[in-house]
């Protein structure tokens, strides 16, 4: 199920500028998301943090030409799994069938082959057991679990997540970020979210996005393999630097 | 306590408030006639009851079906098209600013006195229900769905086949269940402008040779199917849609 480096591409967004009701949320805006890797966005919530993520996804119109392209050159549509805020979950289908809805909604073949594969990735987020349950009999962290497994089996070599955790307790979302690391390793990821220690733990890269229109800090490189444990000094400091900068740069 | 036997003590105490009206109130039996009366009536015309009921209920059961079938097609056109939101959707509003019930002579004038004129009745009643209902659904998809969808690379269609017709299952069972309480008024309606059979032309009769009993007998057996028809609905809808939570089942 892994990624070899050459079918994960860099993602790069060049001169970005996007305004939402009047207010230019960033212009000129340059990103470089490097292949393969992860990549996680931090900043103050209304900075355009989750609008730059629809942007690369394209489920905002830029204005004018779009601003990203894809290291290989090749058209960035149909390469990109998205993951939001909520697990997205449709309530009347089992988490088997939640899994597999994309090939429903191109209109594939639910083949065994492919049920077989969402099988062992349900097994893999260890929700063996749950195949056939609706998600309103599965907790948060489950659900949570079985939108990961989703955005798995769609195969993508580009991962867009959304404040993925967000909704999650501290120790759920403790363990889910360490599966999502370990089962994503390969893919070329862009995350945003609003936690430090989230973004320190998981990411390759932390990138800070703030001000109005908002630019981007130059990337902060965690130390060490991801994913990293959260009682590391090195880490630990890291956050308290970020949560004093992110403080800073917040609207009172 | 269930359901049924709840629902027997209710019908019992009502009419045993009805007995205590007739008796205390010295009321004559042309103008309000006792239980008993309606009873015997009831049974002692229970051919000619039932075969007017007969006809009735055929009435309204085919204009809940075609009512419906009309209703979700104008439905799904309207989510599908936006050209037919622009021109029909106004023609569907001005078209319920028409009380139908005014429109009911017209009708027997262009349908005749038979079954055809009713059961367009009641199916003009069923209709906009449905039809309002089954939009709302339609329109109000979870928005993250769609963003989903659009990540995955679905088809417009087979969006509005694969999410935006099952979330907008509950509020069309909404609107399914009104309409199968109002169908009942369309035929009977119907029969009251121009019929020669069917209960509401049998009270219309009984009414008008002061068989006061026969006319309760007649409303009774409406009533009765009223209730049937709904909780009939209600059950299918329920049975139709397990994965809808139901807060009031859980009170229960």
């Amino acid at each position: 199920m892994s990624v070899d480096g050459a079918a994960a591409p860099s993602l790069h967004i060049h001169d970005a500028s996007l305004t939402l009701g009047g207010r230019p949320l960033f212009s000129g805006l340059e990103l470089a998301v490097p292949a393969g890797r992860f990549t996680a966005l931090l900043g103050p919530s209304g900075v355009g943090k989750t609008s730059l993520l629809r942007l690369v996804a394209g489920l905002l119109t830029p204005e004018g030409e779009s601003p990203v392209t894809v290291g290989d050159g090749q058209p960035v549509a149909g390469r990109i799994a998205w993951m939001g805020q909520q697990d997205l979950l449709l309530p009347w289908a089992s988490a088997l069938d939640n899994v597999m809805l994309g090939l429903r909604l191109r209109g594939q073949q639910h083949d065994d082959p492919a049920k077989a594969r969402a099988l062992a990735l349900l097994e893999q987020v260890g929700l063996a057991d749950r195949v056939s349950a609706r998600p309103a009999a599965l907790s948060g962290g489950q659900r949570q679990r079985v939108a990961l497994a989703r955005t798995l089996f769609e195969d993508r070599p580009i991962v867009l997540m959304d404040e993925p955790f967000s909704a999650l307790d501290a120790v759920t979302r403790l363990r889910l970020g360490d599966m999502a690391s370990r089962l994503l390793a390969g893919r070329t990821v862009m995350m945003v979210t609003h936690d430090p220690m989230e973004a320190l733990r998981l990411a390759d890269q932390v990138l800070v996005m703030s001000g109005s229109p908002a630019c981007l800090t130059p990337p902060i490189l965690p130390p060490g393999p991801a994913p990293r444990p959260p009682d590391g000094e090195a880490l630990l400091r890291l956050q308290g630097a970020l949560l004093t900068e992110l403080a800073a740069g917040a609207p009172p | 306590m269930n359901r049924f036997v709840r629902g027997l003590i209710t019908f019992a105490g009502l009419v045993l408030a009805w007995d205590l009206l007739v008796r205390l109130g010295e009321l004559p039996h042309y103008i309000l006639p006792g239980p008993d009366r309606v009873a015997l009536r009831l049974w002692s015309d229970h051919a000619l009851l039932a075969h007017h009921a007969g006809l009735t209920l055929v009435e309204i059961v085919l204009g809940l079906v075609l009512g419906t079938l009309l209703g979700s097609l104008a439905a799904l056109v309207l989510a599908a098209s936006r050209a037919a939101r622009r021109w029909l959707l106004p023609v569907l509003l001005v078209s319920q600013a028409v009380p139908v019930f005014a429109i009911a002579p017209l009708l027997v004038l262009w349908l005749g006195y038979g079954m055809a004129s009713k059961i367009a009745m009641a199916t003009l009643i069923i209709f906009f229900p449905v039809a309002a209902t089954f939009h709302d659904g339609l329109r109000r998809t979870e928005p993250g769905w769609l963003d989903l969808a659009q990540t995955m690379g679905a088809s417009r269609w087979r969006t509005l086949w694969h999410l935006r017709v099952p979330a907008a299952l509950p509020a069309f069972g909404a609107g399914l269940r009104v309409a199968a309480a109002v169908a009942p008024i369309g035929a009977v309606v119907g029969e009251w402008v121009g019929a020669s059979a069917g209960l509401g032309y049998l009270m219309l009769h009984a009414t008008a040779r002061v068989q006061t009993d026969l006319t309760f007998a007649a409303l009774l057996l409406l009533a009765l199917m009223a209730v049937c028809l709904w909780l009939l609905v209600d059950a299918g809808l329920r049975r139709a849609l397990p994965w809808l939570p139901d807060t009031h089942l859980k009170e229960e």
